[in-house]
């Protein structure tokens, strides 16, 4: 099949899963979660939403890549959930332009 | 990676494909769980969207409600679903690692913060419910449009989230009954990769459900 040699990339790097890098990811994490909660004191005013939304896109991003292990998949996935992610993009940019612009 | 066909016959799992008697093909459960994953995320996409679309009609509304909402309550499930995440990650790091008692207790680990979750919840939800603010409450009938809305999407959006955490507890434990009898091992382990998708999905929506009604005020 013309998929066997990536598979068996991706299966070979099973071989050497970490700890570390984890671990890492998730200090992380909960340093970003104290950062957004620290911004969420101040008043940015109508940049709070996308504060907000930015910095739970880029942990999202540390989830996906590293938890989800996306990182080390085949192009296959990371094509998937980027059209996946451009779908969701384009229903929510149309929607807001009706809804703020109606 | 082609190895003789005895370790094709014990690790099967490696070299699926390539045997016509095995049936297994973990790349494409992969697969499907991501597939899966997407309808999750179009699910709850559409309840975003619901509520940036009244988030703008009732600006003023959805403010004064978040405040409201307990932070620490919201920050202290944060700590705990992320905290889940690692565990479940570190079950599969170690049973990868042939370490199968350290991974059926990260497993265990990560069903007790699943299990937190939901103990946090439930005072969050029961101190709400003992003001009257719930659907249909007596308290929440005498608010403004704008903030039955909000409550009705923060019931609606946390308590289907919490259902995934009450699946995802039963997935796991699924998952954890299979190590210990060898059905999910180090050489077969994608079932417990793909149970641990979906709890990552699970974490990954709490990280945009929090700040939406927990810190927008």
């Amino acid at each position: 099949m013309s998929y066997t040699d990536t598979n068996e990339g991706k299966i070979a790097h099973a071989h050497d899963p970490r700890y570390g890098i984890n671990v890492m990811i998730w200090i992380t994490l909960l340093s970003l979660t104290v950062i957004t909660i620290a911004i969420a004191g101040l008043d940015l005013g109508n940049y709070t939403l996308l504060v907000a939304m930015f910095i739970a896109a880029i942990k999202s991003g540390f989830v996906i890549n590293y938890f989800m292990h996306i990182k080390f998949e085949d192009l296959l996935f990371k094509l998937f959930i980027a059209g996946v992610i451009m779908v969701l993009l384009v229903i929510f940019v149309l929607t807001a332009l009706d809804v703020f612009l109606r | 990676m082609s190895t003789n066909s005895t370790t094709n016959a014990t690790h099967g799992e490696e070299h699926g494909h390539e045997h016509v008697h095995d049936l297994r093909d973990d790349y494409g459960s992969k697969l499907g769980m991501w597939l899966f994953l997407f309808t999750e995320l179009i699910l709850f996409g559409g309840l975003f969207l619901l509520y940036m679309a009244y988030r703008y009609q009732y600006f003023p509304e959805f403010q004064l409600s978040a405040k409201s909402l307990k932070i620490w309550m919201g920050g202290l499930n944060t700590i705990i679903l992320l905290t889940s995440s690692l565990t479940m990650v570190l079950s599969i790091v170690a049973l990868q690692r042939r370490k199968i008692k350290a991974s059926i207790y990260w497993l265990i680990t990560t069903i007790v913060f699943a299990f937190g979750f939901l103990v946090v919840k439930y005072f969050e939800w029961s101190d709400k419910f003992a003001h009257g603010i719930f659907p249909g409450g007596e308290e929440l009938a005498l608010k403004s449009q704008g903030e039955k809305v909000f409550y009705g999407l923060y019931f609606t959006m946390t308590g289907l989230h919490g259902l995934h955490v009450i699946i995802g507890m039963i997935i796991l434990g699924f998952i954890l009954v299979f190590i210990v009898k060898g059905k999910v091992s180090p050489d077969r382990f994608a079932l417990i990769e793909n149970g641990g998708l979906y709890w990552h999905l699970v974490d990954l929506i709490w990280i945009f459900l929090f700040p939406l009604f927990y810190l927008l005020h």
